[in-house]
């Protein structure tokens, strides 16, 4: 039997209403509408007076009603309603992207004019004008970054293990509470903390990089742990159970099955905290302040670091002032690019790192 | 080499709740012993008890005693982590480490217990393990492989593999095949038939067929109702078990009556 045969068989009575044929919207006929909106708009607003802000949201709104009215009629209410969210999740995502995109374009244009040699080897010392550079910010924001993650990383590694592995009961459930407290503090609370902690002891004047470092380490524990949090218990019970079977007893079953199964989440899990303090400016203002020269002792003195250094070139410049507001851009623009670097970094490790299957 | 399990008026506890009551069995060495039984009667709970499994759970006890070869399990002083170095165990569901390879997996009792091993002494033992697991064949051309890639079946052998590569006496079985499809079943079956020349077998199922098929004994347990404690109706020789058990309950449920 041939297909056309088959066709012929069937009587036009004999299709089943859900199998009966609907129109069906030609391919480029989303892009026709979408430059028919924008033309017709941008006609309308031509009129009235023109801003692209303007054109590219109304053009939007029209896009979608008009698509939903062409499908409506020709496919029906169910295509229609597709069509419809696509164009709504689309939009939402082109609006998301809006802020980044223009943050990172904003930040390179601006950034480039001293991305120099100069910058990364030069400090401000002596410097009143143009020249100079951020080469102690930025050892210095690598200095008390690296010192506040020596320090939270493994207090907050081994009190994600305690409270999935070890914790029950009140005291579990009170660190739990405090650490979703402790990763919504302002900032600003952490930087005058440290401040606060050190001034008892060493007075009032007191500025060092280790301040910040306490400072930051205080903003990125319960980040650490809760992402570690997250990681450690999404680990199957039945590896651990595995382990235990084997006569392994809890604590390398936790440090070679557990914690190995979780690496790949867990260093993600720390880079993004350590992302989320590196840009901080508030507390380093507090605690840490801002020298012209390079220190890279942080037990003594203040110390510059990229942000405050950023901050402080925009918002007290000297005369002239288009060398200091190129230095903050370009300060603005190494930290982005050191963030980048750390991304990148724990993708790496947690390719390396993640089970595989084949 | 299988030594003897005896349990004499065995309690287990959750907390205070009280799963599995008065369990008196003696399993003797180098055989295969099944146990049988509806779903939440406990059975499995008594083979975790056997190796302290069931410790994991916060709570967790027992009252009585489970002697192997004479030795008090739950003796004071006796560690949980020493008793199941002798007592290995094979879960319902294959749970190969994802973050080791095929020859890792293996020797992982030896790996994540740091015990420094030639490595001639270790590849032996590796192919010894596998070769007894009859998965030599299939793997020994890609032992560095993950060994997540391996199939369902292949997985459950390398896991017993595992079991047997830290040299038990005993082998617990926590029904090894639910998983599996019914041709991975038969291997694993035909591998527990030439397993039980060495190791003594403890095996939990809810296919009677397999019961019947691997085991020369085999008990059963029963749950009177919700929230009662499940405890052992009746032990035998397989073979009386199923054509004239001396419990009624017994017979209804190998005769499909209940259950």
């Amino acid at each position: 039997m041939t297909l056309d045969t088959q066709k012929a068989e069937r009587t036009p009575e004999a299709v089943p209403p859900v199998l009966a044929q609907r129109g069906e919207l030609p391919r480029w006929a989303p892009w026709a509408i979408l430059v028919a909106t924008l033309v017709v708009v941008g006609g309308l607003l031509a009129i009235t007076g023109f801003s692209i802000g303007l054109w590219l949201s109304a053009s939007a709104v029209v896009y979608a009603i008009a698509t939903y009215a062409v499908s409506r009629g020709v496919e029906g209410r169910r295509k229609a309603t597709d069509r419809l969210v696509t164009i709504v999740v689309t939009v939402a995502f082109l609006l998301a992207l809006v802020p980044l995109v223009s943050v990172i374009t904003v930040v390179v244009e601006n950034g480039l004019a001293r991305f120099d040699v100069a910058f990364f080897t030069q400090s401000m010392r002596g410097v009143v004008g143009e020249g100079g550079g951020g080469y102690h910010a930025i050892m210095g924001t690598l200095i008390i970054t690296a010192l506040a993650a020596v320090m939270s990383i493994p207090v907050g590694l081994l009190a994600a293990v305690y409270l999935v592995e070890y914790g029950r009961g009140r005291l579990a459930r009170a660190i739990t509470f405090f650490v979703d407290v402790m990763t919504g503090i302002p900032s600003i609370v952490a930087g005058l903390f440290s401040f606060a902690l050190f001034a008892l002891f060493l007075g009032p004047s007191v500025r060092m990089g280790f301040m910040g470092s306490v400072a930051l380490s205080v903003l990125m524990i319960p980040v650490v742990v809760r992402s570690t949090e997250e990681m450690l218990k999404i680990v199957p019970n039945e590896l651990r159970e595995a382990a235990y079977a084997l006569g392994t007893p809890k604590w390398r079953t936790i440090t070679k099955v557990v914690l190995r199964t979780a690496i790949a989440g867990i260093t993600s899990g720390i880079t993004l905290a350590i992302a989320r303090v590196i840009g901080e400016t508030a507390p380093l203002l507090v605690t840490v302040g801002l020298t012209t020269g390079l220190n890279l002792n942080p037990f003594s003195g203040r110390m510059a670091t990229l942000p405050v250094f950023a901050f402080n070139s925009y918002a007290a410049p000297g005369v002239p002032r288009e060398p200091f507001i190129d230095r903050a851009w370009t300060a603005a623009l190494v930290l982005m690019i050191i963030v980048l670097v750390l991304n990148l970094v724990a993708r790496l490790i947690a390719r390396v790192f993640a089970p595989k299957t084949r | 080499m299988g030594k003897a399990i005896e349990a004499k008026n065995l309690n287990i506890y959750y907390g205070s709740f009280l799963a599995v009551e008065g369990v008196n069995m003696s399993i003797r060495p180098q055989t295969v012993t099944a146990l049988i039984g509806p779903s939440g009667c406990g059975k499995s709970t008594f083979l975790r008890s056997v190796n302290r499994m069931h410790e994991v759970i916060p709570g967790a006890h027992v009252k009585g005693t489970l002697e192997l070869d004479g030795k008090d399990l739950y003796g004071a002083g006796v560690d949980p982590v020493g008793v199941r170095r002798q007592i290995g165990m094979v879960f319902q569901r294959p749970n190969p480490f994802p973050t080791m390879s095929i020859y890792d997996n293996v020797i992982a009792g030896q790996r994540l217990n740091n015990k420094r091993m030639p490595k001639d002494a270790t590849d032996e033992l590796v192919e010894q393990s596998l070769r007894a697991a009859n998965l030599w064949n299939e793997v020994k051309d890609r032992l560095e492989k993950p060994g997540s890639g391996l199939s369902g079946g292949q997985q459950q052998r390398l896991c017993i593999a595992r079991a047997i590569a830290v040299q038990p006496d005993v082998l617990l079985m926590d029904e090894p095949c639910s998983a599996l499809d019914p041709i991975s079943t038969l291997a694993i079956e035909d591998l527990i038939n030439e397993l039980k020349n060495e190791y003594t077998i403890v095996i939990v199922t809810h296919n009677m067929q397999q019961a019947a098929r691997v085991s020369d004994f085999t008990g059963f347990f029963n749950i009177e109702g919700t929230g009662k404690p499940g405890h052992l109706v009746e032990m035998d020789v397989t073979k009386t078990i199923f054509s004239n058990p001396t419990q009624k309950a017994t017979e209804d449920y190998v005769s499909g009556r209940f259950g």
